[in-house]
């Protein structure tokens, strides 16, 4: 037989080639399980954490910031215990990233008061002479869009209060994405 | 009817003037960013930032640049290696301004933090399903051509064009499965660590995908065309292709090593990746067996110089991608700039290089005219060549450098660089050479640009409209 008469056989062994590795290594995880920790010791997201890691995501915090303290002494010397798989267990999407240009901010929560990041936010070089971080002073300057906070919050299926709205009131951009920052690293109920 | 009438050029030349225009503009961010990363004061709050300008410059390239050179030169394959006319023109030309507009909607979005935060994948969904029509659209071109093609035998070429069409829609599809909130957001269904599997099998294919398949059609076809020396192997072709799309899919997870993602998968991908050599190599062998014999044409044929040196990057970037994923080395490399060296030789040296050839090729023929200038050309390539050059070798020094800093430890166990700034610091001269590297890189493409717009313009006023 020569598949490369015949294109429709092709395309369809090509295809299967390709679904192999795919179902194995990718697919057949999510559902076996040795990816998938139980959530049970995950806090779950406030609704102004949801609205801050949102504000993460819209800046690109990622492309320079990495979320995953690797298991190598140099690694835990400078970032802290290595990271496990329950702490990002019900992140959607997970912010793992892939570029240190900055730091890793897995455990930065556990690091420094709120008041240092609202600081830091503002004018990175005022901290740091040689940092090269944009300055996001600008996100203080914006209040928090919350029209569909409560939607995130049934999409993600993360369970809240009237009063957890509530906080949302009145709060910046800045306010949420330091809520977001501060909790992590305190992803586990103790 | 002359030869050339039975074929269906119009498309093709919207896609490969839309590529080159997207390219520009995904260079020039390219700089800017580059910038940005010494000289922070460029950051323009909030659209122009390097956070949202990041995935602007990678989406721009590889979906604006890379991409339409892919429908423009596919088209003009699957004509020629089918010796029939393309199968849905019309559809060929709606698919040409769909893909403009898309593009354009593509960068506003991104520019405005629109974002699904995943590395290549960030549109949001709205877009995700224009792209999916899109590339729907270009398939049933493609199929349909092959389909319909007049030469029994499928060439190399048609193989590595199938499995682009299949290979991107199995990946772009599975890794943007959201549940939309709004028209501009949305959230993976995936969560954690299978959420970030899922994103770098994903990541890697688009790799294997955009970055592998699609150039290696075009090398395939250009290489014996125009050295006229038959392809050295056909059976290393068979084996190369096959284990090739067998065996990527398994490796993405060579981007978590380290990471909480279960061991077994980051293993299993490792080992795959090691044995990613055999079949990238197979078509480097097949390119340097082709040339016995004519090695002379790397000095009298322009193109040959473009297209051996391409696969000549590819077969370093197949071993040093390999070497990047065992553990030690990532353990070193991984998170630093020594990665971004990595992928532009990738992009810079393989990719661009290959399609360049394809263009210098194929739009004086769909133009019916000669290339305007080889003086030219050969300036556009060591331009490049010299700009890549200066580009990954100052990266990949400076991510060796921050690497061992993060790394160095005292006998007590404290850190030798307890302060990131410490580390960080010195990369601001790399970075500055690495603006220059890309700086002489994109002189080179305005080279290109300008040799292909004089080439166009010198086309006979009579076409085959």
């Amino acid at each position: 037989m020569n598949v490369d008469k015949r294109p429709v056989t092709f395309i369809i062994l090509a295809t299967l080639s390709i679904l192999v590795g795919t179902l194995l290594t990718t697919f057949i995880p999510l559902y076996v399980g040795s990816a998938t920790p139980s959530v049970e010791k995950v806090i779950p997201y406030k609704p102004l954490d949801v609205e801050g890691r949102d504000i993460y995501i819209r800046e690109g915090c990622n492309n320079c910031h990495s979320q995953t303290v690797r298991p190598l002494p140099f690694e835990t010397a400078r970032y802290g215990a290595p990271s496990k798989l329950e702490e990002s267990a019900i992140d959607r999407p997970h912010l793992w990233g892939s570029k240190r240009t900055g730091p890793d901010l897995a455990r930065v929560g556990t690091k420094y008061p709120p008041t240092w990041h609202y600081m830091h936010l503002k004018d990175p070089r005022s901290m740091y002479r040689d940092s090269n971080m944009p300055a996001y002073a600008w996100l203080a300057d914006r209040n928090l869009d919350t029209t569909y906070t409560e939607r995130k919050m049934h999409v993600l299926g993360y369970p809240y209060t009237a009063e957890d709205l509530q906080v949302l009131q009145g709060k910046t951009e800045m306010d949420a994405l330091v809520a977001y920052l501060m909790r992590l690293g305190r992803e586990l109920k103790q | 009817m002359t030869p050339d009438t039975q074929y269906d050029y119009r498309a093709i030349k919207g896609f490969a003037i839309s590529s080159l225009f997207w390219g520009i503009v995904g260079l020039l961010v390219g700089i800017l960013i580059s910038l940005q990363l010494v000289y922070p004061s460029l950051n323009f709050t909030p659209w122009l930032t390097y956070g949202r300008l990041r995935p602007l410059h990678t989406n721009a390239v590889i979906y604006g640049f890379t991409v339409p050179a892919a429908f423009a030169l596919f088209f003009y394959l699957v004509q020629r290696l089918g010796r029939t006319r393309l199968a849905f023109p019309r559809l060929a030309q709606a698919t040409l301004y769909f893909f403009n507009v898309a593009i354009v909607l593509a960068a506003l979005s991104l520019f405005a933090g629109m974002t699904q935060s995943k590395e290549y994948s960030e549109l949001e969904w709205p877009l995700d399903i224009g792209v999916v029509i899109l590339w729907v659209m270009f398939s049933i071109n493609i199929i349909g051509t092959i389909m319909k093609r007049k030469e029994e035998q499928m060439y190399v070429s048609l193989w590595y064009i199938l499995a682009t069409v299949v290979g991107v829609a199995i990946v772009y599809i599975g890794n943007n499965i959201a549940v939309p909130v709004s028209w501009f957001k949305s959230y993976s269904i995936y969560a954690g660590a299978n959420d970030a599997n899922v994103q770098w099998w994903f990541g890697h294919n688009a790799v294997a995908f955009v970055f592998t398949t699609l150039p290696l059609a075009v090398f395939y076809y250009i290489l014996p065309k125009t050295t006229n020396a038959p392809l050295y192997s056909h059976r290393l072709s068979i084996i190369g292709f096959w284990s090739l799309v067998f065996a990527y899919l398994w490796t993405g997870a060579h981007h978590l090593v380290y990471t909480p993602l279960p061991d077994w998968i980051q293993t299993v991908a490792i080992a795959f990746s090691l044995f990613l050599i055999a079949p990238s190599w197979a078509s480097v062998i097949n390119g340097y067996g082709t040339m016995k014999g004519q090695w002379q044409q790397m000095r009298s044929n322009y193109l040959v110089k473009f297209i051996i040196m391409a696969i000549t990057f590819y077969g370093m970037q197949t071993i040093q991608g390999p070497s990047q994923a065992v553990r030690t080395f990532s353990a070193l490399i991984h998170y630093t700039d020594w990665v971004i060296g990595h992928v532009h030789m990738g992009t810079m040296g393989w990719v661009t290089m290959t399609l360049s050839a394809g263009f210098y090729y194929m739009i004086p023929r769909i133009y019916n005219t000669a290339v305007y200038s080889i003086k030219l050309a050969n300036l556009h390539f060591w331009l490049v060549l010299v700009g890549q050059l200066i580009y990954s070798v100052t990266m990949w020094v400076t991510g060796l450098r921050q690497g061992a800093m993060w790394q160095a430890m005292e006998k007590d166990g404290s850190l030798v660089y307890p302060n990131f700034m410490q580390t960080l610091a010195p990369n601001y001269l790399f970075w500055n050479m690495r603006t220059v590297g890309g700086i002489i890189f994109f002189t080179g493409f305005l080279v290109f640009v300008y040799n292909l717009y004089k080439t166009i313009r010198s086309a006979p006023a009579v076409q085959n409209a």
